[in-house]
């Protein structure tokens, strides 16, 4: 509800058509679109390395281009000075580009060692990497979710991350360059956005058959709404009543009876100890993605989805429950009260 | 009175193979030159499959959420496109070029050991076929514990866990059935090949050079083949060896990768790229060394600082074993590792550079004839320039964390090893073309060609560059509509058909040159390196005397002179010399002794492909089959009689 307030106000519109210009508009992958000061320092490094790229190229592709039209074979033209080199000539274009890289060199190291600093009194947050999702823990709070991570806006961040299967790559593009997640071994990761927003994540490392569908949201919110998006967040959800004969009551028969608990969890619902091996849906409803933001959080893609989840994303460990339309129905109006 | 030498005594087991014609010919054979030309054809077949490979994987992303292809079928595919590319294409099309060039260019009749080039040939084929027997026999399916909506079917069942294999995501767990098993021990078979070439010609420019040809005279393609074989002799071992823990793991429980069992992912992504960052310079090094002798003929010209080339090539080939983390910039190395990777990432760029800078110092100032090879080496310039640019901004590691992973890096890589190896390798294919068939190419069907593929060369992979930087992640089966990547897919997609267009004209050219082209002169582009000096097609003997060397470009300056200005003038002694030449290349005055063709290099390398189904599918009676063909083909090879020719009579 919180979430989707918000998402209204910052609406992103895409636009559907693109122009013919390179460069793509509304593209929320968009790595040149730097909305935060990490991703603003690579953005900064990119462009001067870019213009001295453009200055070589125009440089040697001139040259290419201009002995070829001024020294092309003419009937008249006469056989040619046999050079065999100049000592003077090789001695420059080994030197000059050595200048030139010394001259990137300088700021790639600074910044190198500036992305990689722990930033003071930053919020630690746990990033676990799952095919084919990502998990979000938060240990000062207590809080587990998924999908979409939650942040304060104008602050830095500190992601501790680490994979419990294969290698995964976490990627905000507009915040951040990537950093994979490795099982046994913990990375790290610095965030910061400048201001409320929504952002786009994806895994970049190849992780198996649904890689591309392992994406992400990352949500900045003002002090104020992080603030009561925790005190939401570690609330426990409140059972439904045996007698209780609602749609969503009987969703939650569903829920616990159909097989859902062996992975899931809904805290105060089932009391389970640890982890279970698929995202917490304890506030479901908040989230605006999930399947691993493969999907929008709406009855036609979760309709999709219960009926047959390795249809949207293959490999899945969510298997086919075989529920029937009245079931999905009651487990959708369940899941939608879980807020 | 006559006196007959008898032949020695042999069993006839051992009996050597004497056919000339036919297929037994080409199966037997010790001859480079054919060895070569099957080289280029089973890597042009590959290029084919690799190409169609790529078409496949363009038509799923040319729109989003697209289902043309499963999941896992586009998995297979484009692990398989890049596996067959890279080892299967580029790197044995290379090998077609060093086996036929490289003796003709020092001067000498065969390599250094005829029969074990030979077997490096067999060996590759066998591999390669190992490798796609996987699409009739592999399996391969959801991770333990996953489900799929649907069978995976044929296509799906080739090794899908990319051509880099990441651990552990290429383990057992992660990636069931036997496709990844065929690829670990498909590349396997593919590297011995590969080492067994490069210790070959290595032992052949070191030992085989004609009388004057001192290293510092030796065409600048022959010093890149040297280069390539060390490079491979040094860094097929490391892959070998983490192959084999692949293959352990996955086969017989070893946990080299596992973290479970105490063991590290990430060595596996180093010891891949200690490998594979060498692997790049293996696959472009020949195009440099292509490059360089056509960019002096067709400028009539010499090579500018052809000392600076050779190494500058030989710089980059040192350098590129230290810089394999810039592979792993976003992956778990602390920021000292990036920092150092990432210098050594810049310095790389100065040798590089230095040769591009050469080679325009090569056609400046000269008189460029712009036929199909030239038109394709300048292009490799300029398209190499731009892959070489791109990769100076992977070295900047701060701004790779954002590329890598993404269609930025493969347009880069693309720029590289197709606007550079491939483009390189083109140009070679038509310059040498008259050699080996004594026939020339059409021009206007080769330039066709040549547009054709420049033109849908960058409408491919010029995009990609965008598109990464705009958010497309590598390796993805499909993408949001959301993200507005479609328009410029599309274009892609476009692209890749142009290219497969010029292929195919560039296949009609070859067949038809070949059959009826023009007859082709033995210097049909007033060339300067000894191949030239003899008959087109190369006789079987190559030299008919061996030739004695005097100079770097010797046949050149047996042709020309310079005058005072230092402008070349053709001797008037030059038409004779040809004559002269072309008289004594068909008419050798003395007995030539030629390597004898030999049964075992196949029967020895076909023994390997069933070891490896012996390690997949764990059996003793195929395991068996594959030890007696090594055995027999081991045997028979140190048996086989060296000479059988002395049955000649002798008269007195």
């Amino acid at each position: 509800m919180l979430v989707k307030k918000i998402l209204k106000v910052k609406n992103l519109k895409f636009t559907p058509f693109i122009f013919l210009s390179a460069c793509i508009e509304n593209a929320p992958l968009d790595s040149l679109s730097p909305e935060g000061p990490y991703a603003r320092s690579i953005d900064e490094l990119f462009w001067i390395t870019f213009w001295i790229a453009v200055g070589v190229f125009v440089i040697v592709q001139g040259a290419l281009l201009l002995s070829v039209f001024v020294f092309k074979e003419k009937p008249e033209s006469p056989e040619p000075k046999q050079i065999h080199g100049n000592t003077k000539l090789e001695i420059l274009w080994t030197v000059i580009p050595v200048l030139i890289l010394a001259a990137i060199a300088v700021p790639t190291v600074q910044t190198i060692f500036d992305l990689a600093r722990e930033p003071e009194d930053a919020l630690k947050i746990e990033v676990i990497g799952h095919q084919w999702w990502f998990e979000y823990k938060y240990p000062d709070y207590g809080i587990t979710t998924a999908n979409v991570l939650v942040i304060p806006a104008d602050k830095p961040v500190r992601l501790e991350m680490w994979s419990n299967d294969v290698l995964h790559n976490y990627w905000v593009p507009k915040l951040n360059g990537k950093r994979y997640l490795v099982p046994g071994q913990t990375t790290y990761l610095n965030l910061h956005a400048d201001s409320p927003d929504e952002f786009w994540a994806q895994c970049g490392e190849y992780c198996g058959l649904s890689h591309s569908k392992m994406r992400g949201r990352v949500l900045s919110l003002s002090q104020k709404d992080f603030d009561s998006w925790v005190e939401n967040e570690q609330k426990n959800a409140t059972a439904f009543s045996n007698e209780d004969l609602s749609l969503a009551a009987e969703g939650q028969q569903v829920y616990l009876n159909a097989g859902c608990t062996q992975c899931h969890v809904v805290n105060g619902v089932w009391d389970v100890q640890g982890d279970r091996i698929a995202p917490n849906l304890t506030h479901f409803a908040v989230r605006n993605v999930f399947a691993g933001a493969a999907l929008e959080n709406n009855r036609e893609n979760l309709t999709r989805w219960l009926a047959n989840p390795a249809e949207i994303k293959p490999g899945t460990f969510m298997p086919n429950l075989e529920l029937t339309e009245s079931e999905i129905n009651a487990l959708i109006a369940y899941l939608e009260t879980l807020k | 009175m006559t006196k007959i030498i008898e032949p020695k005594k042999q069993s006839n087991i051992f009996r050597r193979p004497s056919s000339e014609t036919g297929i037994w010919s080409w199966i037997t054979t010790v001859d480079h030159k054919r060895i070569g030309i099957m080289y280029g054809y089973a890597a042009f077949f590959f290029l084919l499959i690799g190409g169609l490979e790529a078409l496949v994987l363009r038509i799923q992303l040319s729109q989003p959420d697209n289902n043309f292809l499963t999941a896992a079928e586009y998995n297979a595919m484009f692990t398989m496109h890049g596996t067959t590319m890279i080892f299967l294409a580029i790197m044995p099309i290379s090998a077609a070029f060093f086996n036929y060039l490289l003796p003709l260019q020092i001067g000498a009749r065969d390599v250094a050991f005829p029969r074990l080039n030979a077997l490096s040939f067999w060996i590759f084929i066998f591999g390669g076929a190992f490798l796609y027997s996987t699409f009739i026999f592999g399996t391969a399916g959801a991770p333990e514990g996953g489900y799929l909506a649907e069978e995976v079917g044929w296509l799906g069942s080739a090794p899908n866990g990319g051509w880099f294999g990441y651990q552990p995501n290429a383990g057992m767990q992660y990636s069931p059935g036997t496709a990844m098993d065929y690829w670990a021990i498909g590349l396997q078979i593919l590297g011995i090949a590969s080492l067994i070439s490069a210790f070959n010609f290595i032992t052949t420019i070191i030992n085989m050079r004609t009388e004057g040809m001192r290293f510092m005279r030796m065409p600048v393609f022959t010093w890149m083949t040297f280069a390539v074989s060390f490079l491979l002799a040094f860094s097929l071992p490391i892959i070998a060896i983490a192959l084999f823990y692949v293959t352990f793991d996955r086969k017989f429980g070893t946990t080299f990768f596992l973290t479970e069992g105490g063991g590290d992912p990430v060595l596996w992504q180093h010891l891949f790229w200690l490998f594979g960052h060498p692997e790049v310079y293996i696959l472009i090094l020949p195009a440099f060394g292509i490059v360089s002798e056509v960019l002096p003929t067709f400028s009539r010209k010499p090579l500018f600082g052809y000392a600076a080339i050779v190494f500058a090539g030989f710089g980059i080939a040192f350098i590129g074993f230290g810089v394999w983390a810039h592979h792993m910039f976003a992956s778990a190395i602390s920021p000292v590792a990036q920092a150092g990777f990432g210098l050594s990432t810049m310095v790389i760029a100065v040798p590089t550079g230095v040769k591009i800078f050469n080679w325009l110092g090569t056609i400046w100032g000269g008189k460029l004839k712009l036929n199909t090879p030239m038109l394709f080496s300048l292009g490799f310039i300029g398209m190499f320039v731009i892959g070489g640019l791109s990769g100076v901004t992977h070295s900047v590691v701060p701004a790779d964390t954002q590329q890598t992973d993404t269609y930025y890096v493969v347009a880069h890589f693309h720029y590289v090893l197709f606007g550079g190896a491939l483009f390189g390798i083109f140009s070679g294919l038509y310059y040498w073309f008259p050699k080996v068939w004594g026939k020339m190419y059409n021009e206007t069907l080769g330039k066709i060609h040549f547009w054709l593929m420049l033109i849908g060369f960058n409408l491919t992979f010029g995009p990609m560059h965008w598109l990464g930087l705009q958010g497309q992640v590598r390796r993805t089966w499909v993408y949001a509509e959301e993200t507005n990547l479609a328009f410029w897919n599309v274009v892609v997609t476009i692209g890749a058909f142009i290219i497969a267009i010029s292929i195919i004209v560039f296949m009609v050219n070859w067949i038809f040159s070949k059959r009826n082209g023009e007859e082709a002169p033995f210097d049909p582009w007033d060339a300067r390196t000894i191949e030239w000096t003899i008959p087109s097609p190369t006789p079987v003997w190559n030299f008919s005397k061996a030739p004695i060397v005097k100079s770097l470009d010797d046949f050149w300056h047996a042709k020309y002179s310079e005058d005072d200005e230092g402008r070349a003038v053709r001797r008037e002694s030059a038409d004779q010399l040809l004559q002269e030449l072309e008289e004594e290349g068909l008419n050798p005055s003395e007995n030539i002794e030629l390597p004898n063709p030999s049964y075992y290099p196949i029967i020895l390398a076909s023994g390997l492909p069933f070891l490896g189904y012996a390690v997949i599918y764990y059996s003793v009676p195929l395991a068996i089959i594959g030890s007696l063909l090594l055995l027999i083909g081991g045997f028979g090879w140190g048996t086989e009689p060296l000479e059988e020719h002395i049955e000649e009579s002798e008269h007195e």
